[in-house]
């Protein structure tokens, strides 16, 4: 019994998703933040030297004579070279009125306010970083207000930007990486915890209902739980129709014993033929009816017992022995030999109960069949293959018949005056096939039945 | 032989005893598990048949205490039950075979006969008629010194004319007695049989006579 459950969705994924998606916003957000922060330490430091500079030039700003005299020092923008030789703009306002310099580099500054401003702003096709100050000269007639304006380009502030995201790009990939890694480790342990619940619950064997009673994370307690309850609920419905059936079986049987006794104690003494006609008829009806429920029950626990076959190690020969042991006497009521014929030990795994089943069935039908002063042998072969044969001496299978004899309920033509189901040989055939063998029927060159069941 | 029958089902365990007084045999029946115990105590028994199921408990606890007083008298089981899990258990409590209802008589007499067989012996010594030896549980027949070993009906149909000396037994009887009534027979079988058990018990002091019209009867010098 294969329990399909629809499956939606899975844990696993699910978790490892979360996990992989979360490390994944958390590298690009780490990412951007670093770069932000460092363009801003990168941009302060471009706007310090800009403001040192448009203060070297102010400081050098004097007034002479009534006229602004302002000879800067070579330093004021060398102080500004660097590796990626970034272009550097200056412009010189007295009182708004360019004295020297690019007057195009932005708008003119406004007369008042004292303040040191900064501004990004395009300019000959390039970005440009501007630093504006202003100093007021007092002079003899009226102050002068002198407004310097120097401006970089930022190569070099971008190439540093680009080295620092590179590096912060890494970090962030390894950091994501790492953080996969964890999630597929957390997953695992988490997921195992359940697998190794699942594997114990399809590792028990069909009889075994015990209650779970490894510790298990108390998360799955509750389910562990429940699961336990099940198996309780389960075994005592098992048990109570398992009672059911033998309380059945034994009211049932009982009777019908009490009247086969009466029965055949009559017949001993009757001489009509007429109540001896009748009392076999009622021997046979009964002998039939019981026969007929053993062999229904034990097929419906073979279907059983082979969808969930629990295989442990059977030694052949030796369950044979016992088996042709307990159906000895019932052979010599009808005065006829049965042999084991073993080649030495043969082991097979496979269930117990069933094998003995399949093994009692075949030997029950040559016994039916078997003619007085005959032998069935029951042969082993241990190599080349693991095979065992159940021979008869009488009739065999007649041979347009040999295919569907194993079909359920069919039984052969000359069955007649045996009594029987027609289930005896397909408990065989799928005992056999549980166990992944076959089962052969063919006639010895003495005209026997053999029936073969190979592992 | 003595049997046990330990059956709660009085209109059954009156079947079997008449069945099997039929063959000769006596049997004490007993209803409980308490009454049997009593019984297997002090009758000597060849034979217990034990149901599974009785009023004061489950058969296997009788098995349990059986074995435990060390009596070693065979127990057959009558089950209701073929079950090879329940066969087992039985076997491991120390039952020597079973028979599941509704049973053959035949079938529990070859039971009775191989359980006794294997475990040796009964009460019951062998019957000894003048030169003729006959031990019907091993199956052998000593005629003049010669052991021989008979064939199951053969044997039977010994037991049947050696226990009921003087009787005479018509072919039907026999025919019903040996064969299964599944078994489509003719009364000439029994012929083929008589004249075997003829040959072994030749020049002996035991001689099977034919009376014409009414049957068979074992007669036997002194």
């Amino acid at each position: 019994m294969t329990g399909e459950v629809p499956a939606y969705g899975s844990l696993r994924d699910r978790l490892a998703s979360i996990l992989i998606g979360g490390s994944a916003v958390l590298a690009v957000l780490l990412f951007f933040v670093v770069r932000g922060y460092a363009a801003q330490v990168a941009q302060e430091g471009q706007d310090s030297i800009l403001s040192a500079s448009v203060s070297s030039i102010l400081d050098a700003a004097v007034l002479r004579d009534g006229a602004i005299e302002l000879d800067f020092p070579y330093a004021s923008l060398s102080m500004l070279s660097t590796a990626s030789d970034d272009r550097v703009f200056y412009a010189i306002y007295e009182d708004g009125t360019l004295l020297s310099g690019y007057g195009d580099l932005g708008d003119t500054p406004a007369v008042a306010g004292d303040a040191r401003t900064f501004a990004s702003l395009d300019y000959d096709a390039a970005t440009v970083r501007v630093a504006t100050a202003s100093r007021t000269l007092i002079g003899a007639d009226r102050p002068r207000r002198v407004t310097v304006r120097v401006a970089q380009t930022q190569d070099a502030l971008a190439e540093t930007l680009n080295q620092i995201s590179r590096n912060v790009a890494m970090f962030g990939l390894g950091f994501f990486a790492l953080a996969t890694v964890l999630a597929y480790w957390a997953t695992s342990t988490t997921i195992g915890q359940l697998s190794r619940l699942t594997t114990s619950v399809t590792r028990r064997g069909p009889q075994d209902l015990s209650p779970f009673l490894k510790p298990v994370p108390r998360e799955m307690v509750p389910l562990v739980g429940s699961l336990n309850t099940l198996m309780v609920r389960l075994e005592h419905s098992l048990k109570q129709s398992e009672d059911f059936i033998v309380e059945a079986a034994h009211r049932v049987r009982t009777p019908l014993a009490t009247v086969r006794s009466y029965a055949e104690a009559t017949f001993q003494r009757v001489q009509e033929p007429e109540n001896r006609t009748a009392l076999r008829a009622m021997m046979r009806a009964i002998d039939e009816s019981s026969r007929a429920a053993g062999q229904l029950l034990d097929h419906a626990m073979v279907t059983f017992r082979a969808e969930n076959l629990e295989r442990e190690e059977i030694t052949l020969d030796a369950m044979l022995r016992d088996l042709v042991e307990r159906m000895t006497p019932i052979a010599e009521m009808r005065d006829v030999t049965l042999r084991l014929d073993s080649d030495g030990p043969a082991v097979l795994r496979g269930d117990a109960v069933l094998l003995q089943n399949a093994f009692r069935n075949l030997i029950d039908n040559a016994l039916k069949y078997a003619p007085v002063d005959t032998a069935i042998t029951v042969r082993i072969r241990a190599t080349p293959q693991l095979s065992v044969d159940v021979i008869d001496e009488g009739r065999g299978f007649s041979p347009d018949e040999i295919d569907i004899l194993a079909t359920r309920f069919v039984r052969g033509h000359d069955a007649e005056g045996h009594i029987g189901s027609g289930l005896g040989l397909t408990i065989a055939k799928d005992v056999a096939t549980a166990h992944d063998g076959t089962m052969v029927l063919s006639n010895t060159q003495k005209g026997g039945a053999c029936v073969t069941l190979r592992f | 032989m003595k049997y046990l029958l330990v059956e709660d089902n009085l209109e059954l365990a009156h079947a079997i005893c008449a069945r099997i007084g039929l063959d000769g045999h006596m049997v004490d029946h007993a209803q409980t598990i308490g009454d049997a115990v009593d019984f297997a105590r002090i009758g000597a028994y060849d034979l217990i048949l034990l149901d599974i199921m009785l009023p004061d408990g489950d058969g296997r606890s009788f098995l349990k205490q059986h074995r435990a007083e060390n009596n070693d008298t065979p127990v057959i089981v009558l089950t209701a039950r073929s079950q090879v899990s329940d066969r087992i258990s039985m076997l491991d409590l120390g039952a020597d075979d079973y028979v599941t209802k509704p049973f053959d008589h035949a079938e529990l007499q070859a039971r009775c006969r191989a359980v006794l067989r294997r475990k040796n012996g009964t009460a019951q010594p062998t019957t000894r008629i003048g030169d003729v030896e006959f031990d019907p549980v091993g199956g052998y027949l000593t005629v003049k010194g010669t052991t021989l070993n008979l064939r199951n009906r053969e044997l039977r149909l010994l037991e049947l004319l050696i226990n009921a000396r003087g009787q005479v037994f018509s072919k039907q009887s026999l025919v019903d007695r040996l064969f299964s009534y599944d078994d489509d027979v003719s009364e000439n079988a029994i012929e083929v049989y008589i004249g075997r058990l003829r040959k072994h018990l030749e020049g002996s002091a035991v001689q099977i006579v034919t009376l014409r019209g009414l049957g068979y009867r074992l007669d036997h010098d002194g």
